[in-house]
Formats: C-alpha cells, sequence, structure tokens
C-alpha cells in the first residue's frame, strides 16, 4: 500500500476512493494520511467517515459529493467545521445527486463529453453547481439537464477477490466501482484476497475490472473496515456510532488519527490493535451462493 | 391497547399508507421501519429497492444503514447504482418513495443541503443523495418528518427535492414525472394537497391530537379538511411487529 500510494496519488490529484458502505478502502484513506498527501479534490458519492478523517487531517482542498453524511448516525463533523467555520481549513464543495455522480462517472468511464439525465428538475442545486447545465434535445423533447464527465486522477478500489494481474472480482453492492474505475486516469485494485487466475476465470461473470485498467494491485485484509466486505466482515456500526462523538472536537479527533493512523505503520497494525474481538463481533456467518454450469467446450 | 408512542403511531400511519404499492423506494430510519411493518403486515407483496442497488430485498435483521450487507444477502437482485438509478428509477418503474427533510414548505418542497445562506450555512445538512430524483421519479411520495416549526416552514432555505414547487401547475410544467407529494405523515396526523393549489391541508388527526397543537408546529396558517377525520390507533398485531421483530432496541419507535 505504501509504494502504491507514494507512486500514484500526488499532491493536487483528484482521487476517488469509492463503495457505496461496502468497500470503502480506509487503508487506502489512512496511508494518504500518513504520507501527508495535500490539496486533494476528493470524488465519492458519499464522503463518509474516510474523507471526513481525511478533511481533518488536512489533506483535502475540495469534495465532489451527492451526500454528506455519516450513513444512519447524523453528521460528518469535521467537514462541518471545514464548511461552517473554515477548521483547519475552507473546504470547497460541488455537489450533485446521487444520479448526478453516477452519470459524471460514466461519462467519464465512457469517453463522452456529457451525459443526459432527467433530475434536477425544479431543484436549487443547478443554481448552485454551474457545472450542471441544460441542452436541447436534438430530437425535440425539450430541455435536458447534463453533467460533465468526471476523471479522476486516481481510483482507489477495494474487492473481495484479485488475481496478480489486478483482475477484480466483487459480489454484494457494487456501488460505481466499476464506473469510477474505468473514468479513473490510474485504477488501485486493493483485495481482500489475492487468488489465482484459475479462480477468476472460473467464474468470468464477476469479474468487474480488468487488468488492463489497473496500476498496481495491493492484498490489504480487512482494509475496509468500519465499512465491510460482503462475506468477509460486517459492518461495524459501532465504530460509526462512535466517530459520532469522536469527531466532534478537534481534540478528540487529532488524538484518534494520532493511536489509530499516525501513530500505526500501516494496516496489519491497525487489525492487531482493533484485536481479535471485534473481528469476532464482525464475523458473518456463511450464506453461499448457488452454483452455476457455464459447460465446457473443447 | 392505548400505550404506544407517537413515533410508534407516526410508523404504522406510514406503513398503513403503502397497502396499494408494489414497488417501494425506501430510504433509511423511519422510511426503511415503515416499509418493513407494511410487508409484514398491509402489503406482503411489496418490493423493496434501495438506492444502494437492492432490488426485491428481505433483510433479516433492520438495517442500520441502506447499504446494509443484511440487504444483499436474500435478496431478488443485486445491480451497479447506474442500472438502478437510471434503469428502475428514472424509468419511472417505482411506484411510492419515501422521503424525510430538516425542512419542507406548504407545497411539500424539501430541503436536506443548508440551513442559512448556501455559501455561508449556519448548519451543513447531507444534501440530496437519492432524494431529489426519487421526488421526481417515484409515481408518489410520501413524506416522513415530525412536525416543528423549524421545520414545517414558510419558505426553504434550499429547495433540494421539488415538491410541487409554487404550487397549481407548477410541478407539471417540469415535464413528465412522478405525481409528487401525496401525503406527509407526521407524528400528530397525516397532511394531503389540495388537487387543484397542491397546498398541504390537514387531513386526518391522531386519537388525542387537536388542530391548535398541530397549527402551532406549523409555521403557516394551515388548512384543515372540512371532513378531518381520526386515524385508528396501532393494533395489537402492528405494535408487536414493531416492538418484538423490527426495533427490539426501540432506537426508532422511542
Amino acid at each position: 500500500m505504501r509504494e502504491a500510494i507514494a507512486a500514484l496519488v500526488h499532491d493536487g490529484d483528484c482521487v476517488a476512493i469509492e463503495g457505496f458502505t461496502h468497500l470503502i478502502c480506509f487503508a487506502a484513506g489512512h496511508e494518504i494520511i500518513r504520507q501527508r498527501k495535500r490539496d486533494l479534490v476528493l470524488c465519492r458519492l458519499t464522503p463518509d467517515l474516510i474523507y471526513d478523517q481525511m478533511v481533518a487531517a488536512g489533506c483535502a482542498r475540495k469534495l465532489i459529493f451527492s451526500y454528506l453524511g455519516n450513513p444512519g448516525v447524523g453528521s460528518l463533523h469535521a467537514v462541518r467545521r471545514a464548511v461552517e467555520q473554515g477548521i483547519p481549513a475552507p473546504l470547497e464543495l460541488e455537489e450533485y445527486t446521487h444520479l448526478g455522480m453516477v452519470a459524471r462517472y460514466i461519462a467519464g468511464a465512457a469517453g463522452l463529453p456529457f451525459y443526459p439525465l432527467r433530475t434536477f428538475a425544479g431543484s436549487d442545486l443547478p443554481r448552485v453547481n454551474p457545472r450542471i447545465r441544460q441542452v436541447e434535445d436534438p430530437y425535440g423533447s425539450g430541455a435536458v439537464f447534463v453533467v460533465p464527465p468526471l476523471n479522476p486522477d486516481v481510483a482507489i478500489i477495494h474487492v473481495q477477490r484479485a488475481d496478480a494481474e489486478g483482475n477484480a472480482q466483487i459480489w454484494g453492492l457494487l456501488g460505481v466501482q466499476v464506473e469510477a474505475a474505468f473514468a479513473a486516469k490510474h485504477v488501485i485494485v486493493v483485495a481482500e484476497e489475492i487468488v489465482d487466475e484459475a479462480v477468476i476465470r472460473a467464474d468470468p461473470n464477476r469479474t468487474v475490472i480488468p487488468n488492463l485498467i489497473v496500476d498496481a494491485v495491493v492484498h490489504e485484509p480487512f482494509g475496509a473496515h468500519p465499512s465491510y466486505v460482503q462475506g468477509y466482515y460486517d459492518r461495524d456500526t459501532e465504530a460509526y456510532i462512535a466517530w459520532d462523538t469522536i469527531s466532534r472536537e478537534s481534540g478528540t479527533l487529532q488524538q484518534w488519527l494520532d493511536a489509530w493512523v499516525y501513530g500505526l505503520s500501516g494496516r496489519a497494525e491497525y487489525v492487531e490493535k482493533l484485536g481479535s474481538q471485534v473481528w469476532q463481533r464482525l464475523k458473518p456467518g456463511d450464506a453461499w451462493s448457488g452454483q452455476v454450469n457455464y459447460g465446457r467446450y473443447c | 391497547m392505548n400505550d404506544y408512542t407517537a413515533s410508534e403511531m407516526m410508523i404504522v400511519a406510514a406503513a398503513r399508507a403503502l397497502a396499494d404499492a408494489r414497488v417501494v423506494f425506501v430510504g433509511i430510519g423511519l422510511p426503511n421501519i415503515a416499509c418493513n411493518l407494511a410487508q409484514r403486515t398491509v402489503a406482503p407483496h411489496l418490493e423493496l429497492i434501495y438506492e444502494s442497488g437492492v432490488y426485491g430485498a428481505r433483510p433479516a435483521r433492520l438495517p442500520l444503514s441502506i447499504g446494509d450487507p443484511c440487504l444483499v444477502s436474500g435478496a431478488v437482485g443485486v445491480m451497479p447504482m447506474s442500472h438502478l438509478l437510471q434503469y428502475y428509477l428514472q424509468r419511472g418503474l417505482i411506484d411510492v418513495g419515501l422521503l424525510g427533510a430538516a425542512q419542507i414548505d406548504r407545497y411539500g418542497n424539501l430541503n436536506t443541503t443548508v440551513i442559512g445562506d448556501y455559501y455561508r450555512p449556519q448548519v451543513r445538512l447531507p444534501g440530496s443523495g437519492g432524494a431529489c430524483e426519487i421526488a421526481l421519479m417515484c409515481r408518489r411520495v410520501l413524506i416522513i418528518t415530525r412536525l416543528s416549526r423549524r421545520t414545517f416552514v414558510e419558505k426553504l432555505d434550499f429547495v433540494t427535492s421539488p415538491g410541487f414547487l409554487e404550487g397549481g401547475d407548477a410541478r407539471a410544467r417540469l415535464g413528465c414525472y412522478g405525481e409528487g407529494p401525496a401525503a406527509v405523515i407526521t407524528d400528530m396526523g397525516i397532511f394531503r394537497f389540495d388537487r387543484v393549489t397542491h397546498e398541504m391541508f390537514l387531513a386526518s388527526l391522531y386519537p388525542g391530537c387537536t388542530v391548535e397543537r398541530v397549527q402551532e408546529q406549523v409555521g403557516w396558517p394551515l388548512r384543515v379538511a372540512d371532513g378531518l377525520d381520526t386515524v385508528a390507533p396501532p393494533a395489537e398485531k402492528e405494535l408487536r411487529i414493531l416492538r418484538q421483530e423490527l426495533d427490539p432496541a426501540g432506537r426508532l419507535r422511542m
């Protein structure tokens, strides 16, 4: 992880650590904080705790997003401090709706100049975001809203498993992992497990990201905690609730960063520090998929 | 059985409002528990759809977020958000959307973006998420929120999700979208919207609530239905499912 972040994330870059509730690569966010990257433009539908931590650590100058909250809990206090009081520094916001963000990634991934969509009508969002525009439908249906492509410098995509070349498979919520990966100029795949190429080839429908677009593959078990990985570990709801208290004051938040980010060399130490009791609590029972027959044709 | 909380009455009223729905777009919190109660009572064939990319969820526990892993296991389908938001929602396949709000005005417009000026906010709220497209594209919208003068305001600080805009035919002029808000379900009663002016009016009260107490919590002169009726209190079965199966810890119903 250290080498991948050092090589591919630079000060001033536009970075997307995606994953909708599921597969949010906190390990990468923490490494970016440790390497003291600055002036990043951070993209995510839901900035979540990961960007709250990165904003508090002074990594970001701007967020591009659609929902700014601690899901199921409340506010992102560090982001609010930055926006409402300029602490530790002012933070620029560029906001859309979920569909608006999805459309920006699709345009970026497909190499299109803009993407049409039917949301935003009657909302004040286009008034405060000049990138949301209207064009005339050339086929006569009237004005249609459009958004421009979003092409992050680097996307960091957490997955259940990948081979050493970066061919990656995901199951459970897919979020915008595929769109963000294809939209980005560089891709870091972070996998819970590195598997043999034969495992990937045995179930090709599950492959969502091909080696073609992958710049680095990182093996980082438990790298998405306190978010979750379907079938591997549950979302740590207690950690999301605890963050509400930790993040209310800059002081307690900085102590948390010292203890859980700056004071650790990487995710392996984090996993050990968290302790086996937490991992036991988060371990789900089994629910295997049925198998399908792909057929043998030789 | 008359020992129930105002929140329980609100959740039960919202569940009952889903009686004729087939596909419902579920938000987290009160909408989520209301949909799960509806599936177990008035609408056994209700398909729960979550913006995280899940169609036909049958969660074994009450999900804490709309991306909870329990929504995936046992669901009918899981897909990228781009499919769900475009092919299901934008395509117009969803009957009912449930939304909450920090501010609502008399035409059912919703604000979840900022309190105060957008560029110098007193309070920065989460923003739209999927709410704007849900408000536009579901065939009808149910709004679930507690009554308070801070919430029911004369003028929104920001329109995140359109209801009937300035009323009359303003929403229809936006083009071909869903019908808009059908009801606002609160902790004291239920509001509906006039067919012509599209202004909100008090249509039903919960047992023990009065028009005066509702008016105290609403920031404009409230219109009241001629035939104002009283909602039946929660039935024993509704309360049992709510308390024992859906929210044993009492997080949402207290």
